[in-house]
């Protein structure tokens, strides 16, 4: 099947506009009488749970966590864009889509790309009007910095904890609607379920993570806010619990997964240090701005990296891509420090890492303002590393950081299941085959403060209010099949841990499917997951019971999602026979060891309908049109 | 690199809180932490006590996590006394075991509050901390009513001010330490923070007034200046805030 992403034509300047004014309105009266279910209170959830509740919308919001504002978004740490133009270097609205268009290796709507571009400076209006303390300079005026993947300073931030900051906005206008009684929160609540009622999303069947209680929540719309899945590698850079959990099961009931094989590797983060390893710690990408990246020039060069003088250096990014230097976009940095350590000169335990060095910038700026910038990030890598970053270089390797791909969704962010919608990390939309730096945050908000007020009353102006209620025959046996699989896992009583399949999992998938993958590496992951899946349901051991806390319960429903999942992501990267962004296939590449794209034939989003465990799932294309950019081999030369 | 680890592996008791469930007895148990080295951090070290209860039949210790690096507050444990582990601005799952050596006995417990009831073991329950910032903890603006970014200036040094205040990650480690069990830093950092920003200065009073009226309602203490607080929390979140909430509650009653 084709697949229309319902795109407004015309003019790209003016297509949300347009749209806007096309789109229909719920009356303020019967607002409230429309009850809307957000899942996940991260970024996107909280702020979408907070404009809806604003607007009069009933709404139930759901979080895992024991408080919305411990969503990973918490985690984010240097900054977020937008097109202000400040600093008066040329940025305008048009130069952050191309650069979107261009970063994400067109494969992103042109049309999302722009709104996205287009309400990125009405998101730092909102956060400042909300108190969100960003970082100001001595006139008072906002501050920015740049980051990969732009030749122009757009990122605003607060200090490293820029994602904390504007979660804490977030949350806080989440609060006062929770106050005001338009917004019920539920957190320590997982989603195990989606209920579809004739085809569309109505309502959700969640496990109450403190008492057990299995039940359903009805609603008119249902919005999975639920963030990005790539614990499937098992470490990464996201929280224990990030999971592709509310996906997965959405996934199973119909809604169609895009680009699964698009995952972010990002180039700077701690080294991991032995198989106890529970998860990888990210140093935030803005430290490449004053910290250079190098590798010894020599093979076997053992000398402590001080004693290392400049001629014996090779700072490699610098020597690649001599326009953008240590700010190469985070594709192309992680695998020009993967293809050092392969070629035997990575530095640290087993050769897998890369230096991040300071010295110059402490040098020409003083250790002073580098604290200042950095300071947070600095002390967090000594905490784990006991080593001072101001004094030896930092040592990084790259590390699974964020899911490009997702649900799919069309223009109004709903999927292809009416009624259900899907934003923020959760959804395939904007960056294409891989995202630029402080563009998830801006995604993230975009798609709860901006768009999802508008886009969510087009389609409940069609529907009438309240038609499912929680004795529809689809809750009762929804609720029965989530307590049948809950059962199912703690009665197999193996020998294995659900951590050791994790690990397992996570292994085959860095392994084959990771920073390069081939058909070989792929095959072997497609032919190697039915056993570890069928052993799972042999051998796992989940202790205690489904009718109090239980977090081996939790983790175990976690895994086995990731589990069959895998699956998913590694037919998409096999099927996918080109190498754009963060997919990269080794049989596809230039002399020069750049991706090497297949337009004719892949310029596409790949969107996967389930049809069983064991059968192959279906694959639909939505075709990519590119009006406004023209399509260009991605150089960063 | 066997040799290596083999001989710079630790072995420690630990001596940890086990509850059932909020209306249960608690008690002690003792577990042995094996094959630990000084670059698993704390929670890696319960993972792998974890682990080996598990392979046992036994259930595993439950607490509190989640991203691991010190930012989300969902870590929240008492070790040896002290909240966090006693590292200075370091949380729980931050802790990294090159602070313990070979032998070394753990005590480990929840935090104790009367404003956070045990849910099991060494989990709490900390939505009070929500319910404290529902009461005011926001200047209200609602979507898309907002100014230019820059139509308000806000001096540099207001604005790190505010970010200092704004550091905190609502772990409750402050009300863990306080031996009042009083969330006056939490409450004083957020008040502090909308305090010294324009933005947050039209409702003054009534957060003020709201936020310290859900603070009892929720049942933490009064400050007695212990200060145990600051040396608590994992950001250093400075007491100085404490005094400003105090000055602003102040303002509040002659206005
Ligand atoms: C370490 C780190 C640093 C980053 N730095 C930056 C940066 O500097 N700039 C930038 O732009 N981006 C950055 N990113 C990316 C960005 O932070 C995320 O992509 C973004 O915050 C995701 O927001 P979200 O709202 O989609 O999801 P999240 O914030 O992950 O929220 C997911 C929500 O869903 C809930 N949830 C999940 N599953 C379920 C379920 N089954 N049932 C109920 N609830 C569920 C969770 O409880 C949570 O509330 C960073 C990411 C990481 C990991
Ligand atoms: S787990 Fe997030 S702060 Fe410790």
């Amino acid at each position: 099947m084709i697949l229309d992403g319902k795109s407004p034509t015309g003019p790209i300047e003016q297509t949300w506009d347009k749209h806007r004014f096309e789109m229909k309105l719920v009356n303020p009266a019967n607002k409230r009488k429309y009850k809307v279910l957000v899942v996940g209170t991260g970024l996107a959830g909280a702020s979408a749970a907070a404009s809806l509740g604003e607007l009069g919308y009933n709404v139930e919001a759901f979080c895992y966590q024991d408080s919305p504002r411990r969503a990973h978004s918490i985690a984010a740490q240097g900054g977020i864009n937008a097109a202000k133009n400040y600093p008066n270097d040329g940025d305008s609205i048009r130069r952050l889509f191309y650069d979107t268009v261009k970063g994400g290796d067109f494969r992103s709507r042109e049309a999302d790309v722009w709104r996205l571009a287009q309400v990125s400076n009405n998101i730092i209006d909102q956060c400042v009007a909300q108190g969100v303390p960003f970082a100001r300079d001595y006139g008072g005026y906002l501050d920015n910095r740049s980051f990969g993947g732009a030749q122009v300073s757009r990122t605003f931030y607060a200090r490293g904890q820029t994602g904390q900051q504007l979660l804490l906005g977030a949350y806080s206008a989440l609060s006062r609607q929770i106050k005001a009684g338009t917004v019920k929160m539920y957190p320590r609540t997982e989603m195990l379920d989606l209920v579809v009622v004739d085809g569309e999303a109505k309502g959700i069947t969640i496990r109450d993570l403190v008492t057990g209680e299995v039940r359903c929540h009805v609603g008119d719309a249902v919005l999975l806010c639920t963030g990005g899945y790539v614990n499937v590698f098992y470490l990464s850079t996201n929280a224990m619990g990030c999971s592709v959990t509310a996906l997965w099961r959405a996934y199973k009931k119909g809604a169609y997964f895009a680009n699964p094989c698009y995952t972010q590797i990002h180039p700077t983060c701690i080294p991991q240090s032995g198989d106890y390893q529970s998860k990888l710690t990210l140093m935030s990408e803005s430290l490449r701005n004053d910290g250079r990246c190098w590798v010894p020039k020599n093979h076997d060069d053992n000398r402590p990296p001080n004693d290392i003088p400049e001629e014996d250096r090779d700072y490699y990014l610098e020597r690649k891509y001599p326009s953008f230097g240590n700010l190469a976009p985070r594709d192309i940095a992680s695998r020009a420090a993967k293809e050092q350590c392969d070629d035997g000169r990575g530095v640290g335990p087993g050769g897998r890492g890369v230096y991040l060095d300071f010295r110059d910038a402490i040098e020409r700026l003083g250790a002073g303002l580098i604290r200042e910038r950095y300071g947070n990030l600095f002390e967090m890598y000594e905490l784990i590393t006991a080593e001072d970053g101001y004094k030896v270089p930092m040592r990084i390797y790259p590390a699974p950081h964020y899911a490009m791909g997702g649900l799919w969704v069309d223009y109004n962010l709903m999927s292809n299941l009416p009624g259900l919608f899907v934003l923020g990390e959760a959804n395939f939309s904007v960056h294409g085959a891989n995202r630029l730096g402080a563009s998830a945050l801006m995604q993230g908000l975009a798609d709860g403060y901006f768009i999802i007020p508008y886009t969510i009353a087009d389609y409940l102006a069609q529907t009438r209010p309240g038609a499912v209620t929680t004795d529809h025959p689809e809750c009762a046996q929804s609720i029965e099949e989530v307590n049948a699989y809950r059962d199912r896992l703690l009665s197999v009583n193996g020998k294995r841990t659900v951590t050791d399949f994790m690990r397992e999992l996570g292994h085959l998938i860095w392994e084959n499917a990771g920073m390069a993958r081939s058909e070989e590496s792929l095959t072997e992951v497609i032919d190697k997951i039915p056993a570890i899946r069928e052993e799972f349901w042999q051998n796992v051991r989940v202790t205690g019971n489904g009718n109090q806390v239980n977090q081996q319960l939790e983790n175990a429903g976690r895994t086995a999602d990731f589990v069959e999942f895998a699956e998913l992501l590694a037919r998409d990267a096999l099927h996918r026979r080109e190498s754009c962004g963060g997919h990269f296939r080794v049989e596809y590449q230039y002399e020069d060891g750049e991706a090497k794209r297949d337009d004719e034939n892949f310029s596409y989003s790949a969107a996967w309908e389930f049809k069983g465990v064991d059968r192959e799932p279906e694959l639909h294309k939505e075709p990519l049109k590119f009006e406004s950019v023209e399509l260009a081999v991605r150089s960063y030369k | 690199m066997s040799e290596h680890t083999a001989h710079e592996t630790m072995t420690l008791k630990l001596i940890v809180w086990r509850q059932k469930g909020p209306d249960e007895p608690g008690r002690f148990e003792t577990y042995l932490a094996r094959d630990i080295t000084e670059h698993h951090s704390f929670l890696e070290m319960l993972d792998v006590v974890n682990e080996d209860l598990i392979r046992e039949g036994i259930e595993p210790i439950v607490f509190d996590h989640d991203c691991r690096e010190g930012i989300c507050g969902t870590c929240s444990q008492v070790i040896n006394g002290l909240a966090h582990g006693g590292q200075t601005r370091t949380t729980v799952c931050q802790l990294h075991m090159r602070k313990f050596k070979d032998g070394d006995t753990i005590y480990i417990e929840p935090w104790r509050a009367k404003a956070f009831p045990i849910l099991k073991d060494l989990m709490v329950d900390r939505s009070a901390l929500d319910r404290i910032i529902q009461a005011g903890g926001y200047a209200s603006v609602n979507t898309g009513a907002a100014p230019d970014g820059n139509a308000i200036l806000i001096s540099k040094e207001d604005a790190d001010y505010a970010m200092d205040a704004a550091e905190c990650i609502g772990c409750g480690a402050c009300v863990a330490a306080c031996p009042n069990g009083a969330a006056m830093l939490f409450t004083g950092a957020k008040v502090s923070q909308f305090a010294s920003l324009p933005q947050g200065r039209e409702e003054g009073r009534i957060r003020v007034t709201g936020m310290l009226q859900a603070m009892q309602e929720c049942g933490f203490g009064n400050c007695t200046n212990h200060y145990e607080c600051q040396a608590a929390c994992p950001k250093g979140i400075d007491v100085k805030f404490i005094a400003r909430l105090n000055r602003e509650y102040l303002k509040t009653l002659f206005m």
